[in-house]
């Protein structure tokens, strides 16, 4: 059933004119690297604060709320040029376990960010033991969610 | 040549081999470098779009630069580091790689940006420190650096491909120009 809709992704017209293109999947991938950084620095500069380390001046929840546009906007450059690199190579990644890792540790890191972090960081002024929890399982989560994606690459 | 003799030399000694022939150490060295980028990248473009004015308006900078900048330099150490391995894996062919030629020079022009925001912006930091909008010139260096360090990574990315490669001949009399290409006699 799975393997059937990869097919079918591979099969539209936008994974086949990226895989015919010789320029198309390297520009889109430097794109996703680009988003990459961003998201990095956005994610990197609220979880350091909630560790108690970088911006200490700063209360957390004005920095979270500044850093906000720039995090959604790198998630959502990643996940379009994400699906886009995807579509040209559905079939290699259903048989790809580093592309499985990362498909399933992005929705946990993109809840726990959105639905739990965010929410959290509303009300914290000063970091505590709960927000340096909080900030290391950001950056172990985000940190996982890279690396398999890197390893999509060096595997299969 | 000397250049290439040397770098065909540092190719052939057992450190370099093994490198470029292991099974996980490559990939991980790779890896970490790639990964490294939302450090060293991410801190740098948080603190390029504080100088622009573009974000952090409330933030004084040299917060930024006393509290931030120890990570971006981490990150930025941990670059140099990673990428000097990946050349020593395969000196020869990234030598005569036209992408890395322009991720070089593109480098230089980020660090020269770098030292002219030093040696004359930063002077000035206690007048502009609280600004939510840095004075013109500060705006313009964040500018730049944001600029160069995408162009950096783009090209970086760009190392992979072999459209260019000297072995992909015939090539443009530029390309091959460009990417030092040392041809057969004709």
């Amino acid at each position: 059933m799975i393997l059937a809709f990869f097919e079918w992704c591979e099969a539209t017209a936008i994974g086949e004119s990226i895989r015919v293109s010789i320029w198309a999947f390297p520009v889109i991938e430097s794109i996703h690297l680009l988003g990459l950084c961003l998201l990095g620095g956005a994610v990197l500069i609220v979880d350091l604060r909630l560790l108690g380390l970088g911006l200490t001046q700063q209360r957390i929840a004005a920095l979270a709320r500044q850093v906000r546009p720039w995090l959604i906007g790198a998630v959502a450059l990643m996940l379009l040029t994400g699906v886009l690199l995807f579509l040209s190579e559905a079939v290699k990644c259903y048989y790809n376990r580093a592309f499985w890792v990362k498909i399933t540790t992005l929705p946990v890191a993109l809840a726990f960010t959105f639905g739990v972090k965010e929410r959290m960081a509303k009300e914290w002024e000063d970091a505590s033991t709960r927000s340096r929890l909080m900030g290391a399982a950001s950056i172990a989560l985000w940190f996982t969610v890279a690396a398999a994606g890197r390893w999509i690459g060096f595997s299969g | 040549m000397l250049v290439e003799r040397f770098l065909e030399w540092l190719g052939a000694t057992p450190w370099s081999v093994a490198l470029l022939e292991s099974f996980w150490v490559w990939p991980l060295l790779e890896s970490a470098h790639v990964l490294t980028l939302g450090l060293f990248v991410g801190t740098a473009a948080m603190m390029d779009l504080k100088l622009i004015g573009a974000s952090f308006r409330t933030v004084p900078f040299s917060e930024f630069r006393t509290r931030m900048l120890p990570y971006t330099r981490f990150g930025f150490a941990l670059m140099v580091i990673t990428g000097l391995l990946i050349f020593y894996s395969s000196p020869s062919r990234y030598y005569y790689n036209i992408f890395f030629r322009i991720k070089m020079i593109v480098l230089v022009l980020s660090g020269l940006n770098i030292w002219l925001f030093h040696s004359r912006i930063l002077l000035r930091e206690g007048a502009w420190d609280r600004d939510a909008r840095p004075p013109r010139a500060a705006r313009i260096a964040g500018g730049i650096s944001l600029v160069t360090w995408s162009m950096v990574v783009v090209a970086g990315r760009m190392i992979a491909y072999n459209w260019f490669d000297c072995s992909m001949q015939p090539q443009p009399d530029w390309v091959n120009w460009a990417a030092g290409c040392i041809l057969p006699p004709q």
